[in-house]
Order: structure tokens, then C-alpha cells, then sequence
């Protein structure tokens, strides 16, 4: 995973509750056998119409945020499915931040494990950045969003942290471990299945 | 201070402790087609093994047809996705049940038929609906496919503790042939919504859960998600003892551990949720979804709600029904009895066991489905296609005019060909009424299968109190 860097973009509002994993990517896009090119399927059938011309009126076919990089979204962002092809979808387009009141606790896991910064706010601050047309900056390291008026602090776990700042093997970590798990598996009262 | 069950089976897997995160071991890894592949591919890049390949369980059920399994998968890029679990269990050394096995099926309908699912265990899979087995008493969930690698190569996941969440279901239903699990369920989601039960873990307990049979259970686990919890479970009973005994992969010394969880697996007097939540069930009615996810849910008996009235004043809410009833088709005031479907759908790891196709058949019985509507049974396993056949349901759903299929996720998802047309309107035993979700433009109701067996018959949705179901 690459190491997270400061983030300086406009945003993306999208001003929708409880958008599903299944909107992020359609089903009919997760037979592929790898993580690349999922972009372009990113809110399909939001973006196209039946005949698969853009719709005008769904906000990331508006060109002024075709190099956006900070998603805002509504409550309850990535519920439903626990595809992480929904968290492969919104990198491969572009996006390495997205800003909610409350995520999906999957969808969340996923961001983190890709290099994508989810940030949960209160409702009003979430609001408010949607009508934001400046430039913002997020700053993991500092922990804090700048936009043209105000700086907005926000939390995240030290452990997650440090896993999205230096991009680190979330598997080579756990293998550090590796004496304890063989400990616990020899008291485990949990039979093999087979 | 005493502790809930769900933090008894959390504490009792915790690795090593690193800040506000745990490191938990995974007692059970479901693997299936969809969201596994980057997971073995990401082995194979860093030169990994799996850990535990016989704590390692694959099927194939998310895009298998349902149709002739002797026949050739018609959808390349299905088949290739197949193929590849195929791969990768044979060079990982994964015990897999493949489409032509007699154990192939919903990897939820599959765990418990094969004792595989425990009580007291740690259970992950790539998909959402993993928390069907915490009816069972396990701590169930679904994960990414970046964890799905994680567990594979570790067999632990790192993971915040979330929080109980007591759900309590209080009394009797007056008719329990009419109004299941399926509408208790969608009650509680309707109530605390799709939001309401994130970052924490529910309990379902009370008379109304004790009373209800493992099958019943796992139809009300399997929907903890659709109110945003991580998990949901069930303090395990003598029911439970009974129906995983005997079982294909019951472990050899099940005895020893039903005693082991007789004392532990319960929540103690003194332990406190940080949540709660009750539900009256004595006179509900049978739930039928109208919007675009499950908690835009009402009453047969009642109509479409106006965005304002079902809103309560919340903007967001308001604009959320608004677009929903667009998409959907639907004008407030409706009665939800004058709404007319194309398509019924009787399956996916909520509602396709026995006792689902069951129920369903004594309303089919000796009838035919109404002209204008084409409907599928589509059982949750080969496993349960077969024991339905063996009592004949097969024949009464096919005298009706009904698909008899093969088993997989079928149409709940449609990521195979059986999916609905643009515009078409289903009564759906499956979990998930999003947008698209049946197929581009498809409209989802989500129903119990006795309503979904009404609706096909009468060609509208019918309140099954008032039909004959002895």
C-alpha cells in the first residue's frame, strides 16, 4: 500500500443518505478476478442511462470535479454488501478521502486496508463542507481538514493511523505476532472442521 | 460486573491487544467465488500460505447458475470466476464443495446443515450475511476481501470491539404461520433503521427469539446487517445442541464441548449493554418493503407512507423516500394489498431452507400462480433442493406453476442470469430491496415466503392472516 499523503482537491458532494455498496459498484461488475480497473464502473447506473450515455444531472458528471479527490457524502455511507470492489471503485477513479457523518463499519475496514482516508463528522460540518467550493486540504499527519474558512480536526485510530501513513503489510505486521497465534491455536477448544 | 455473550466470545479469541484494536482469532473461514480471488492472488504475490486450510471451507454460490448443472456456464466471465476458486482451493489446499458437489450451496444455508458453524466460535466470510450463523451462538460477520487475504494468511483479523446491543423480542404471535421471523426482522429494522445498529454487535433474546426454531433464528441473524449491525446473535439452547448433532462435520467430542458451552455461553444477570431496544410481537402484522432499503418497511394493512409522514421531519430522510417511491413506482396512499407484481422470488440465505419452502408450499398447494406472474423457487442448497424433493414440495411448487432450481444466490443478488427486467415488480424472500439490486431498474419488495407465495398466487400482495394456512 503507498504511504498516505497530504490531500489538497475540491470536493465531490453527494448528497445522498445511506448509499449502498451496491450503488458504489453494480453487482453485474464483480466478476473480475482482480483489483484494477474498477473505476469506470464506480455509481454505474447513477452515471449512465439505459443506453449508456452520461446523465447530466448526477454530480460526478459535472467536469468541475473531474480531478476531485475528497468524496462528501451522506449518512450511513458504504452500507450494505461487504464489497470491497465498492472501495476499489472510488480509488481507481481518483478519490483517497471520503467525508460522512457514519459509515458502514465494512465499508470503513475496506478504505483503511486500500489507502483511502474515511473521515465521520458531525452532520452539520458534513453539511456544510458539501456547499464548500474552495480547495481543501486534508492532513492525516496533523489529523486536520483546512478548508478557505475554518481548520475542522478529526479522529482516527493511532494503529490505523500509522498503518495508512506509512503504508505499511497489514499481513507482515500481524506475522510479528506469530508466536502468540501459535500459542492461542494450541489452547483453542475449537476442533479443525475436517 | 458480569458480561454479555458476545463479549465472552470476543475476550475468549483476543491474540494480543494494540491499542483500541484486538487481534482475534477466526475459529471458522467461509470462502465462495466473488470475493476471494484478489485475496489468493495477494498470497501468491507475497509468497503466503494459509494458515489453517482445515479451519478453510469453500463453495460457489454468488453466480452459479441455477439451471441444469451439466450444462456449461454460459457467462465467460462467471465461469472464468468459478474456475478460479477452483485454482485456488486445489493449489491452497481449501476443502471446497464445487457446483457438481451434493454440499454445494449459500455458504450460510451450508455452515449450519454441516456442523460446521459452532456456538461459542469465531466465524468470518466474505459477505455480509455472515452473521446468519451467530443464531447458533457464534460471533459471525462479514469482511472485506483485504481481510478475507488477512485471515487466510493469519487466521486472525484485527478489529475494534463493538458494542452489545440488546435486542429484545417480547411475546407470541397470535398466528405463526402468517407472521415469521421474516416480519419480526423487518420490524426491528423498520424501527431502528439501516443506520441504527452500527459499530455494534446485537443480542436478540426474550420469548419471542426462545421460541423460534434454529431455521426461524438464522432468518432473523442473517438481517443484522440490514440494520447496520456487525454481527447478531442468540444464546444457544437445547435447540441448537440438537440441531447441529450428528451432523456431516460435527466435531468427534461435540458432547464434551455442548457441556463446556452449557456453562459459558450465556450472558450473565448483572451485564450491561450499551444499547437496547424492544419489540412487542403479539400483534404484528406481516411486513411488506416499499422503498429502497429494508427499513422503508410497513404493514400489509397499511399504504404507502407520504415522504413527510414517513420523514418525521428529517430532510434528508424526506428527500431519501421521495426518490425511493420514484424508483420504485409508487405514489403515497397506495394500499399495499392494490400493488400488483411480475415476479416472485423464493430464496438466498435469508429464506430458502426446509422450513421456508415448507411454509411456503401449504399456501401453493392444489393452486396455480396468478397468469400475469412468473415465479422461481430456488433452494438455499443442493442439500435442501434434495430433502424438499424427498417430501414432494418440488411437485406442489411446479403444479403451480412455479421454477423448481438449482441452488445458489440466485436472483437476491443476480449476478447470474436470473434477474429482474427494468420495471419489473418482485415479492423477494431475499435481504436487500436496494436500487439495481434484482437487476438494472428492478423493482424489490422484500416479504416473508409464505407473503411471497400469497402474492404469486393472487398477482397482488394478500395479508396471509386471512388465508387458510392450517
Amino acid at each position: 500500500m503507498e504511504p498516505f499523503k497530504k490531500v489538497k482537491s475540491i470536493v465531490t458532494p453527494l448528497d445522498k443518505i445511506n448509499v449502498d455498496t451496491d450503488q458504489i459498484v453494480p453487482k453485474q461488475f464483480l466478476k473480475l478476478v482482480q483489483k484494477s480497473g474498477f473505476g469506470k464502473f464506480l455509481f454505474y447506473n447513477w452515471r449512465y442511462d439505459e443506453n449508456e450515455n452520461l446523465k447530466s444531472d448526477f454530480v460526478l458528471n459535472d467536469s468541475k470535479y473531474d480531478h476531485s479527490k475528497i468524496l462528501v457524502a451522506g449518512d450511513n455511507f458504504g452500507c450494505g454488501s461487504s464489497r470491497e470492489h465498492a472501495v476499489w471503485a472510488l480509488q481507481d477513479y481518483g478519490f483517497s478521502v471520503v467525508i460522512a457523518p457514519s459509515f458502514a463499519d465494512i465499508f470503513f475496514s475496506n478504505c483503511l486496508k486500500n489507502g483511502i482516508l474515511p473521515i465521520s463528522l458531525d452532520q452539520k460540518i458534513v453539511e456544510k463542507l458539501q456547499q464548500e467550493m474552495g480547495v481543501i486540504e486534508v492532513d492525516l499527519e496533523k489529523q486536520i481538514i483546512k478548508t478557505p474558512s475554518q481548520e475542522i480536526s478529526f479522529e482516527i485510530d493511532s494503529h490505523k493511523k500509522k498503518i495508512l501513513l506509512e503504508g505499511l503489510d497489514d499481513i507482515a505486521q500481524t506475522f510479528q505476532f506469530e508466536d502468540k497465534i501459535s500459542e492461542f491455536e494450541k489452547e483453542s477448544k475449537i476442533p479443525s472442521v475436517l | 460486573m458480569g458480561k454479555t455473550l458476545f463479549e465472552k466470545i470476543w475476550d475468549s479469541h483476543i491474540v494480543e491487544k494494540q491499542n483500541g484494536s484486538s487481534l482475534i482469532y477466526i475459529d471458522r473461514h467461509l470462502v465462495h467465488e466473488v470475493t476471494s480471488p484478489q485475496a489468493f492472488d495477494g498470497l501468491r504475490m507475497n509468497k503466503r500460505k494459509v494458515r489453517r486450510p482445515d479451519l478453510t471451507i469453500a463453495t460457489m454460490d454468488h453466480n452459479v447458475p441455477t439451471t441444469d448443472r451439466s450444462l456449461p456456464i454460459l457467462d465467460q466471465t462467471s465461469a472464468v470466476q468459478i474456475q478460479t476458486l477452483e485454482e485456488n482451493c486445489k493449489d491452497f489446499g481449501i476443502k471446497l464443495f464445487d457446483i457438481t458437489s451434493p454440499n454445494q450451496g449459500i455458504v450460510h444455508v451450508i455452515g449450519p446443515q454441516l456442523g460446521i458453524t459452532l456456538p461459542g466460535s469465531t466465524i468470518v466470510c466474505g459477505d455480509s450475511h455472515t452473521s446468519t450463523h451467530g443464531a447458533f451462538g457464534a460471533l459471525a460477520f462479514g469482511i472485506g476481501t483485504s481481510e478475507v487475504e488477512h485471515v487466510l494468511a493469519s487466521q486472525t483479523l484485527w478489529l475494534e470491539k463493538p458494542k452489545p446491543f440488546e435486542i429484545r423480542v417480547e411475546g407470541k404471535r397470535k398466528n405463526p404461520h402468517a407472521v415469521t421471523a421474516k416480519d419480526i426482522v423487518l420490524s426491528i429494522i423498520k424501527n431502528i433503521g439501516t443506520g441504527g445498529g452500527t459499530g455494534t454487535v446485537f443480542e436478540y433474546r426474550g420469548q419471542g427469539i426462545t421460541d423460534l426454531s434454529m431455521e426461524q433464528r438464522m432468518t432473523i441473524c442473517n438481517m443484522s446487517i440490514e440494520a447496520g449491525a456487525r454481527a447478531g446473535l442468540i444464546a444457544p439452547d437445547e435447540k441448537t445442541y440438537d440441531y447441529l448433532r450428528g451432523r456431516q462435520y460435527t466435531p468427534k467430542n461435540y458432547e464434551s464441548l455442548v457441556d463446556y458451552w452449557k456453562e459459558n455461553l450465556k450472558t450473565d444477570s448483572d451485564a450491561k449493554f450499551e444499547k437496547q431496544f424492544t419489540l412487542h410481537i403479539d400483534d404484528i402484522a406481516p411486513q411488506v418493503s416499499w422503498g429502497t432499503n429494508p427499513g422503508m418497511t410497513c404493514d400489509v394493512t397499511e399504504s404507502i407512507p407520504y415522504p413527510d409522514e414517513f420523514s418525521k421531519g428529517d430532510l434528508n430522510q424526506k428527500k431519501g423516500a421521495e426518490k425511493a417511491l420514484d424508483y420504485m413506482g409508487l405514489e403515497p396512499g397506495t394500499p399495499i394489498k392494490d400493488i400488483k407484481i411480475d415476479r416472485v422470488f423464493i430464496g438466498s440465505c435469508t429464506n430458502a431452507r426446509l422450513e421456508d419452502l415448507i411454509e411456503a408450499s401449504k399456501i401453493i398447494k392444489g393452486q396455480k400462480i396468478s397468469r400475469n406472474v412468473r415465479a422461481m423457487v430456488v433452494p438455499g442448497s443442493q442439500m435442501v433442493k434434495k430433502q424438499a424433493e424427498e417430501m414432494d414440495l418440488d411437485k406442489i411448487f411446479i403444479n403451480a406453476n412455479f421454477e423448481w432450481r438449482e441452488a445458489g444466490c440466485s436472483m437476491c443478488l443476480g449476478m447470474n442470469p436470473d434477474i429482474l427486467s427494468p420495471g419489473e415488480r418482485c415479492a423477494s424472500t431475499s435481504n436487500r430491496n436496494f436500487e439495481g439490486r434484482q437487476g438494472t431498474g428492478g423493482r424489490t419488495h422484500l416479504v416473508s415466503p409464505v407473503m411471497a407465495a400469497a402474492a404469486a398466487i393472487k398477482g397482488h400482495f394478500v395479508d396471509v392472516r386471512e388465508m387458510d394456512l392450517s
